[in-house]
């Protein structure tokens, strides 16, 4: 039932040792309104991995990812409590800054959203930008930099002035995907960053996935369970709001301890 | 048959009927009126039929009543244009002199001054009020605040007017006037005794005016930028301003240009609170605290005085006006075209 073709190129080439804890999440329970969308999410999330979220919709994987960087809480009337730790500093602490967190912490969404009226350099630039770079050549070399980590570089360097949103889907995702870099995060969050692209498209982002995680720790919502096992090192399966399991990819899809789970990668419910 | 294709042409089986539903297309066709109402009945094309057609001739209805308007202002003012001529291009309106004189170009720039700078003055303050609405406000203030803005567009344009003779022009030529001339009277934009009937007076004014419209148009293009833009603005650790200015402003500028110009075209024909406070002196001012006048604003004064030439003089300048506003319709046409196209869009 696992893709035969996991163990080759694309999976991890080592995780033989433990890694550390990058994002250490903690009774975690959230709500939009009166509803409990997630409740006592407990997760370790190690460093330099990618780590996918699945489970059937609405079982609050989105929301998951959403409370890393406290964009949860935008929503009128939703709320978050619980711990979620990042490099040793509680991020809901009272004190800590939503924006200076969300600074940190990149994000991709599942539409590629290039800002319409800023070129494609310009879209890269734009959290620099935010955080007071004027200078124009340190703009011009992270705006490459970020485009080579996102593969897209070579497409786009003969028209770093052209409009972003006239790339195509797959382009305008690894160009979000370059925004989000650009600022330098240690955590990125993509929720479902391929469910609007086409199988090549997808293809490049998860190969991007595969290069992106020795540099930083990537947390990855996805509906397409193949997908999981393509890119991710671990898996975490959500129902219902509940972390079922959360174990090594492949000991999920192979042998995972839930009755649950198993139904879920089996296809059996979903 | 005119409408529309329907997507089930009437003659066929019905899209569900499968092989058992072949009944239909057994029976004779119904012939004549009765046949094709009541096929039109069961294909739903009746009422297709009415609904296009009426709406279809509003269309009509208002082509022809610009066409109209536009050909009777033409007629009525030809004889003018034929009189006077160049004439129209002096720099005074004074059509009781001796002899009379029926230069437009003072009322035109009365015209498009007093709007310009209503709208320099109103839009930011309406764009304010749309961002503060849509962005900004909590929930519990918006609603009352929306009905408040929307009030000021449902006073009419005469009690403006009284507002303005009695309290807003007395209230800037004693307290706001003399401050402006005393700072700024070097640039020669507030010289002169300041009555306080004048060209600023009037765009105050205006600029009060159009905040509703321009506001009222400026949140609803705010509140349809995506919740994807906003997103990736506070993905990125923008702040709610910042969320404004990146994604929210840039995404909605060719809606807010338009709202821009629908201001400026409530300000261009805004005749009776106008009248009232601009102080109606006919001749070319520099002055912005000079009294001067506007073309709706002259035609309502002198149309009920006026015969032969100076009549027909007032429908020249009506064509006037009417090709001012036409010229800056196109104008920003071309420029909102021009947003679209680097914008990649609407």
């Amino acid at each position: 039932m696992v893709d035969p073709a996991v163990g080759a190129r694309r999976t991890a080439p080592a995780l033989r040792e433990t890694p550390s804890t990058k994002v250490a999440i903690g009774g975690l329970r959230a709500w939009f309104g009166s509803k409990q969308v997630l409740s006592d999410i407990d997760l370790d999330l190690p460093a330099l991995r990618a780590i996918a979220i699945i489970g059937p919709s609405g079982c609050g994987k989105s929301t998951l990812i959403r409370t890393v960087n406290r964009m949860h809480e935008l929503v009128r009337g939703a709320r978050v409590e619980g711990r979620v730790v990042v490099d040793g500093h509680d991020i809901y602490a009272p004190g800590v800054d939503a924006v200076a967190v969300r600074r940190r912490i990149g994000m991709v969404f599942q539409k590629p959203n290039p800002f319409p009226t800023m070129s494609v350099g310009g879209n890269v630039a734009a959290g620099l930008r935010l955080n007071g770079v004027r200078d124009r050549a340190v703009l011009d070399a992270a705006v490459e930099k970020a485009l080579r980590q996102a593969a897209l570089w070579d497409e786009v360097k003969d028209g770093l002035d052209q409009p972003g949103v006239a790339l195509s889907g797959g382009q305008q995702q690894r160009l979000c995907i370059a925004r989000a870099l650009a600022v330098g995060p240690e955590v990125l969050l993509l929720d479902e960053p391929c469910s609007a692209l086409d199988p090549i498209a997808t293809s490049k982002i998860e190969d991007l996935i595969t290069e992106l995680k020795e540099r930083l720790t990537i947390i990855m919502v996805t509906h397409n369970m193949q997908q999981a096992a393509r890119v991710a090192d671990y898996t975490a399966f959500l129902y219902l709001g509940k972390l079922i399991e959360f174990d090594r990819t492949r000991r999920i899809f192979e042998t995972p301890t839930q009755e649950l789970t198993e139904k879920y990668v089996t296809g059996r419910f979903g | 048959m005119d409408g529309p294709t329907p997507i089930f042409p009437t003659d066929a089986p019905p899209p569900s009927g499968g092989p058992l539903g072949s009944s239909a297309q057994e029976g004779s066709p119904r012939k004549g009126l009765r046949g094709l109402l009541l096929r039109a009945l069961r294909g739903r094309r009746l009422g297709d039929l009415v609904f296009v057609n009426l709406t279809r001739s509003a269309a009509v209805v208002v082509v022809g009543l610009v066409v109209g308007i536009v050909a009777s202002l033409m007629i009525s003012g030809k004889p003018a244009f034929e009189a006077i001529g160049s004439g129209f291009l002096g720099p005074e309106w004074l059509p009781g002199g001796q002899p009379p004189r029926y230069g437009a170009l003072p009322l035109v720039w009365g015209t498009l001054v007093t709007a310009g700078l209503a709208l320099l003055l109103g839009v930011p303050v309406a764009f304010g009020i749309a961002i503060v609405l849509s962005e900004l406000a909590p929930p519990v203030v918006r609603t009352p605040l929306s009905i408040v803005i929307e009030l000021l567009a449902a006073i009419p344009s005469v009690v403006y007017g009284l507002w303005g003779i009695f309290i807003l022009a007395p209230f800037l030529r004693d307290s706001v006037y003399p401050g402006l001339q005393a700072t700024w009277g070097w640039t020669g934009l507030f010289g002169g005794a300041a009555s306080g009937y004048s060209v600023l007076t009037a765009a105050i004014l205006l600029a009060i005016m159009i905040i509703p419209t321009v506001s009222a148009i400026s949140r609803e293009v705010l509140r349809a930028v995506p919740v994807a833009q906003r997103e990736a603005a506070l993905a990125l650790g923008a702040t709610p301003w910042e969320v404004v200015r990146m994604a929210v402003l840039p995404y909605g500028r060719s809606g807010l240009f338009g709202a821009s110009v629908l201001g400026l075209a409530r300000a261009i024909g805004e005749t009776m609170a106008v009248t009232m406070v601009i102080g109606n002196r006919n001749a070319f001012f520099s002055s912005l605290l000079q009294p001067a006048n506007t073309i709706p604003s002259v035609l309502a004064n002198e149309v009920f005085e006026a015969s032969g030439t100076h009549l027909s003089a007032l429908f020249a300048l009506g064509i006037i006006l009417f090709l001012v506003a036409l010229t800056i319709n196109i104008f920003a046409q071309l420029l909102l075209l021009r947003l679209r196209r680097r914008g990649a869009h609407a």
